[in-house]
């Protein structure tokens, strides 16, 4: 479905990104997970098209992306950020169904489909009319995705959508992000710093480190057979303390 | 309405008399309908008013000039033809500029002005030449109108009568005396310096100061004689002696009347008309007429109602219009400046400062163009317009205009570049055309803040609009301009009080539109 080949990409003349290759086929949920300003985010805005690389190809569907594609492949692709980008001068309604409204879709149809995410992402209808900022921040990503999915996309792109949540409805948001991805079926990639996030939410772990893929499999493999000491310092790192030493831990909360 | 267009003389239909039925059609079908309406609505009511446009009469601004005015405009008027008085517009330059380009039809003029100045290039010296040169410009000129209204030395009476002076001459015996003389008239080659060698006069103690000072000293004795302009009020009022020019050393300056040749087409009524003037009005009617509105605070047009009836006897109604007629003219007129300037700026400015965020680099010329604009000092801009738009409303208008611009480009650009990243970001992801973008999300972010320069500019039009006053433009200016020159601090605050008022009015409008247009949403952000 997606398919970076041979992608280089630098920011003033620091590369993030170094011949990367990374494939990810349809109906395939892929997690990116490195260490930050490995590049993780940018290989989903290179996706995206809103930055352009410097060397290499970026396919969607086959396809080499090309400028004249480019609002073709983002209205097949639903994109959600850690903040979730809700405009604030929209309520939650507006911002789910902008896109859909600009595209002229009839106000049946896009109440439809309205109905159908909000019960999809367990959205309170009554928080429709609400603007961003006076929803909480769980309720914001769940707005956010209700936008990434409103056009029934093909792939979902989300940089690390459940960021800045507080652990209890980080935790809500995973099991309904999971069994939102299962049931669609979609193609995703997810950032996450997160080993466990990207585990559980992943089919497959790509761990990238200085724009370069470093290992990737599931996330027994690189338990099992870690490529280099980098992979298995990055997930001995991410090994919680509350299973590793629990009498340290609980010493800790007290 | 006193809102000239530029290329119709001086007269055009406002839009806001296209028939009303056309607001209920809908879409860019209504914007159409609408634009012919005002189209057709200009052209027909210019066609119109051509055959009926009035005679207008101009003056400068300074007390004499608005009499002279004002006894022209009745005059015609009393022989019925129509007549307005565009009073005060400004200088001699502004007043001949304006005659030329037919701005004006008629005003009053001095003829050493014309020879010294209007004319300093073709050597005139008689009428007659005065006559030829202006002649082939267009513009014709009355018999003067019998006073001279020029430089003269003023003696405090006793002091003359006790040293017998009668003339310039005199003074020679008396190098002793005080004299006060204005600044003007003591730097000037044909002011002090020239008199003095022409009249080998000795006087030591000669002080500069400014006229009216002038007056207030040598009315408590501390100066014996100063320079005077013959038809001051003042010389009456302080009883001074003018001694006689007996060398005839300063140019004569006799009020004539300048009109347009073209005039007698139109108008054939108004020649005849205004030949009852010349010879008729001398210094001593002058100082008189001067001293009715100076010293005594009367007002302009009856103070020349009264003067026709006694010199002509001729009967003619002021009509002195009521507060409220004169601040609802005024009102519409300073409306129509901030609201036209406003609007125009408005459509120019949002999309220089949406070009000015979209292409940076460009955008810092813009910015800057706009910057400097806003460095020219008003008063400067206006003069600027002048030689490009002549008087009246346009070059206020152009003014305004461009005084408008640079806060709500800087605004609708810092509005535009101050949105988050993640959401300008956001709105590209979702696929949104680099047009829906600038609509859907970049706009109406960046509102709060365009509001904020437009605000910003209203508020700065409504008081930068009183000086549209000094071209002609009508407004709140006005009684600003005629109370500064008639030191008269009620007609300043009939100017000033609806001024501030409106600025506080329209920074009132803007926050309540604020509050209707900004969503919840961006609110308290």
């Amino acid at each position: 479905m997606i398919a970076l080949e041979a992608v280089c990409k630098s920011f003033s003349g620091q590369p993030v990104i170094q011949g990367l290759d990374l494939r990810v086929d349809r109906g395939e949920s892929v997690a990116l997970v490195g260490p930050s300003g490995c590049g993780k985010s940018t290989v989903l805005r290179l996706i995206l098209g809103l930055l352009r690389p410097e060397s290499g190809i970026i396919r969607f569907d086959r396809r080499a992306l090309t400028r004249a594609d480019l609002l073709s492949v983002r209205r097949r692709t639903g994109y959600v950020i850690q903040d979730g980008g809700l405009f604030p001068h929209l309520t939650a309604r507006a911002n789910a169904t902008l896109m859909a409204r600009e595209l002229r879709w009839q106000p049946e149809k896009i109440a439809h489909r309205l109905a159908e995410l909000a019960e999809l992402t367990r959205f309170p209808v009554d928080g429709l009319d609400r603007y961003p900022t006076e929803l909480s921040g769980g309720q914001r990503q769940r707005v956010a995705l209700m936008r990434a999915l409103m056009l029934d996309p093909d792939v979902l792109l989300l940089d690390e959508p459940l960021g800045a949540l507080d652990p209890l409805i980080r935790f809500d948001l995973q099991r309904d992000l999971r069994a939102i991805i299962r049931r669609l079926g979609k193609t995703v990639v997810l950032v996450t710093h997160d080993l466990s996030e990207a585990a559980y939410l992943g089919d497959r772990l790509v761990l990238l480190r200085d724009g370069a893929i470093e290992q990737q499999g599931r996330l027994v493999d690189l338990q099992a057979a870690p490529a280099s000491p980098f992979v298995s310092r990055f997930v001995a790192a991410q090994r919680t303390h509350l299973v590793d030493e629990p009498s340290r831990a609980q010493g800790a909360a007290r | 309405m006193r809102f000239p267009a530029q290329n119709s003389r001086r007269r055009a239909a406002l839009p806001a008399e296209a028939p009303s039925r056309h607001r209920e059609v809908r879409g860019p079908q209504r914007t159409r309908s609408l634009f012919l309406t005002v189209v057709l609505a200009i052209g027909v009511g210019t066609a119109c008013l051509h055959a009926e446009v009035p005679v207008a009469v101009g003056s400068k601004s300074f007390t004499e000039g608005v009499i002279v005015g004002e006894l022209t405009t009745l005059v015609l008027r009393a022989a019925e033809v129509p007549t307005e008085h565009r009073r005060e517009l400004g200088g001699t330059r502004i007043l001949f500029g304006a005659l030329e380009a037919g701005e004006i039809d008629v005003y009053g003029e001095y003829t050493g002005t014309l020879a010294e100045e209007i004319l300093a290039d073709e050597n005139v010296d008689s009428l007659s030449e005065i006559r030829d040169a202006l002649g082939r410009r267009g513009i014709a000129m009355t018999a003067p109108l019998g006073f001279n209204n020029t430089y003269a030395i003023g003696v405090r009476a006793e002091v003359a009568e006790e040293l017998g002076l009668r003339t310039i001459s005199d003074l020679r015996a008396h190098p002793s005396l005080r004299l006060g003389l204005t600044n003007e008239f003591m730097d000037r080659g044909d002011g002090w310096p020239g008199l003095r060698q022409r009249y080998r006069l000795t006087q030591e103690n000669v002080r500069g100061l400014d006229h009216d000072l002038a007056y207030k000293a040598i009315g408590s004795d501390k100066l014996d004689a100063m320079d005077v302009y013959t038809t001051d009020a003042e010389i009456a009022a302080y009883d001074l002696v003018v001694l006689e020019d007996d060398l005839a050393y300063f140019p004569r300056y006799e009020a004539v009347l300048l009109y347009r040749q073209d005039l007698v087409t139109r108008h054939p009524a108004a020649l005849a008309a205004l030949d009852q003037l010349p010879g008729r009005f001398d210094e001593a009617r002058m100082q008189g007429l001067n001293g009715a509105v100076k010293l005594e605070g009367r007002r302009e047009e009856e103070v020349a109602a009264d003067a026709l009836a006694e010199v002509l006897g001729l009967t003619v109604t002021t009509d002195a219009p009521s507060l409220t007629d004169r601040l609802g003219q005024r009102t519409l007129e300073h409306l129509f400046l901030v609201g036209v300037s406003l609007f125009a700026a408005i459509v120019v400015a949002i999309p220089l400062g949406i070009f000015a965020a979209a292409r940076p680099r460009w955008g810092q010329v813009v910015l800057g163009a706009v910057g400097i604009v806003q460095t020219i000092p008003a008063l400067a801009l206006l003069v600027f317009m002048i030689p490009l738009l002549g008087i009246y409303a346009p070059p206020a208008l152009a003014a305004l205009f461009l005084y408008s611009l640079l806060p709500i480009v800087r605004n609708t650009h810092a509005g535009l570049v101050g949105i988050p990243a993640p959401l300008t970001e956001s709105a590209e992801a979702l696929g949104l055309s680099s047009g829906a973008q600038l609509r859907r999300v970049g706009l109406p972010l960046a509102l709060p803040s365009i509001l904020a320069g437009i605000k910003t500019a209203a508020v700065i039009n409504v008081g930068f609009a009183t000086l549209g006053a000094l071209v002609g433009a009508g407004g709140y200016g006005q009684p600003i301009l005629t109370g500064i020159r008639l030191d008269a601090t009620p007609l300043i605050l009939e100017g000033a009080v609806p001024a501030a008022l409106m600025a506080l009015a329209t920074q009132g409008l803007f926050e309540l539109a604020e509050r209707r247009l900004v969503p919840r949403g961006l609110r308290g952000r």
